[in-house]
């Protein structure tokens, strides 16, 4: 199902007709949603973040304010946090990246004379998405459990020490943020190497080049697009996550990252001004990521 | 003299792995729906049909269920009414402030969960809503809107105007070559929209938690009951949406395939 919103791509182009009152009549209902219910709450994220504590002083209470040190505050208090989201997203991506490159090829590139196959993989591909993130998750924690198997057995030939577990680690919260996104990652790889024309590798083989040459050459470039949207569709959520870095998943309070700071002050201890910054700040990191694709790209291949 | 091809073996191989590697949780979610756990469900203690069989019996799974389904349907059917007509008018039309509105379509995908979970929050805070399964479906229509948005686009923009020009050629009136000709050639765009959108909607967690108030969805009872362990029944209800929806791809493959088929033959 996801995998439609990937596969898209810009179909040929129909010349638009003339603009009128129709057009508007379509666009407006759910622009207007979308202003009210996207970017309004923005500005309430930004209005909030410079929110001052109630004088009555309960807990929870804000007043409006214009407390622009509220952003120094966090960035002192949680650069920790903000450096670690970027940091697990960067490796996680990277991994991502390097699974996902040889399965898209296989299906896109090797698997094209076997349409059954095709279909096949890719089902297998999306098949995650059929069942709650939530539960995969907690398989792997239970997977990774320190009673588990592959624990045991990691400690017996000494690659863990006797105390040493995986749940709680850094490492099993980029393993788990991987996983999740796999899919993210591998689908719009696969659409821009399922359009890669053969012949141009055949053309590369021709001209005495050896197969690294060629990839590096023509197959690389010509998937770029596929590998930009790939990384941005798995960047963004993955900075943005606290599932997996959560204490009752796979991390512990040395992984946390921007989401659980932000759960924590929002929804726990009612810390709003502090969330909302750390939410804004997040915002504009993704907004700076963003313009850098859309200036590269333009605005039509967004959708 | 041959070398072992890297595409021939290495590849196929690979790919086998990466896929196993995939379907490994769904399969131990799917395998400890069987166990016959007491509390927790973390070690084996026999295999059983009674958490299949009486599922509601675990307090909270199928009023969560219920939660998840409702605001689903109530979200998609909401998201791909707006979402369609925003589709239609993008490849149909011509406008100003274009590229404005293709930004606004595609922030929503780029923003990461917790910013658009915390902004609502904020938004119905600083409103003094009170928050439950309105706000809920309010922040649900909302992330889902998009994805509508770029799953029917692609199918307006395959759509031949040529048939729809036929329909005014023979005195057709526009709501006429509307509902008879562009709604139905559009519908399996429209219908994998829906699918995606409920999908999205129904896996949510990060959005939901922080515009649920006391109310609970699936996800998060899945996530409340993660702090002390998860029961079975949570892994039923997981593992049965599972298999609902790949039964549910499966066929509209299966038959988007003979359809194929059936127009190839025609020409």
């Amino acid at each position: 199902m996801a995998f439609a919103a990937f596969s898209g791509g810009p179909a040929k182009t129909h010349k638009p007709m003339k603009s009128g009152r129709v057009a508007l009549f379509l666009l407006l209902p759910g622009l207007l949603y979308l202003g009210l219910f996207f970017l309004t709450p923005l500005f309430s994220l930004i209005i909030t973040s410079l929110q001052v504590p109630d004088p009555s002083g309960e807990i929870g209470r804000y007043q409006y304010g214009f407390a622009i040190e509220n952003y120094w505050i966090v960035i002192e208090s949680y650069w920790p946090h903000i450096l670690r989201s970027f940091g697990y997203a960067l490796l996680a991506t990277v991994f991502a990246l390097i699974i996902s490159y040889p399965l898209a090829y296989f299906i896109g590139v090797k698997a094209r004379r076997w349409p059954l196959l095709q279909g096949l993989l890719l089902t297998l591909v999306i098949a995650p998405f059929f069942i709650s993130f939530l539960l995969r998750t907690l398989a792997w924690k239970q997977i990774f459990s320190n009673e588990s198997w592959i624990v045991t057995s990691l400690q017996s030939i000494g690659a863990l020490a006797q105390d040493q577990y995986l749940v709680g680690t850094p490492f099993m919260v980029i393993f788990g943020l991987t996983y999740a996104f796999i899919p993210f990652m591998t689908l719009p790889l696969y659409t821009t190497l399922e359009r890669l024309d053969i012949r141009y590798l055949e053309a590369g083989a021709d001209l005495y080049a050896t197969p690294a040459t060629t990839f590096r050459k023509i197959t690389l470039p010509l998937s770029m697009p596929g590998i930009i949207s790939g990384t941005l569709l798995t960047f963004i959520p993955i900075a943005g996550d606290y599932v997996n870095a959560s204490r009752d998943f796979l991390g512990s309070t040395d992984t946390a990252m921007i989401g659980n700071v932000v759960e924590t002050n929002y929804l726990q201890i009612n810390d709003y001004p502090a969330a909302s910054a750390l939410s804004v700040l997040l915002m504009l990191a993704i907004l700076v990521i963003v313009t850098f694709y859309v200036k590269r790209s333009g605005t039509d291949d967004l959708l | 003299m041959r070398k072992i091809s890297l595409g021939k073996l290495a590849l196929p191989l690979y790919a086998v792995i990466a896929i196993i590697y995939l379907l490994i949780p769904i399969a131990y979610t799917f395998v400890f729906s069987f166990n016959d756990s007491v509390k927790s469900n973390i070690a084996w203690r026999g295999f059983t049909f009674d958490k299949w069989l009486e599922v509601c019996n675990q307090q909270g799974v199928c009023e969560a269920f219920g939660n998840s389904v409702l605001i689903g349907v109530i979200s998609t059917v909401i998201a791909t009414a707006l979402g369609t007509m925003i589709a239609i008018a993008l490849v149909r039309y011509r406008f100003k402030f274009r590229s404005a509105v293709s930004l606004l379509l595609f922030l929503p995908m780029a923003t990461p969960e917790v910013v658009l979970g915390a902004g609502l929050a904020s938004q119905f805070l600083s409103l003094g809503a009170q928050k439950g399964l309105v706000t809920i479906i309010i922040a649900h229509v909302m992330f889902c809107l998009s994805f509508v948005v770029v799953t029917v686009k692609a199918r307006v923009a395959s759509l031949d105007p040529a048939l729809e020009e036929a329909g005014r050629d023979l005195y057709g009136s526009p709501s006429q070559v509307f509902w008879k000709i562009t709604f139905p050639l559009l519908l399996p765009g429209i219908m994998a929209a829906a699918l995606l959108s409920f999908a999205l909607s129904f896996d949510d967690f990060i959005i939901t938690n922080f515009n649920a108030g006391p109310e609970t969805t699936f996800p998060k009872f899945v996530y409340t009951a993660a702090a002390r362990g998860i029961p079975a029944e949570a892994n039923v209800v997981g593992s049965a949406v599972f298999l609902l929806a790949i039964a549910i791809v499966v066929t509209l493959q299966v038959r988007g395939s003979r359809k194929q088929k059936r127009l190839l033959k025609i020409k």
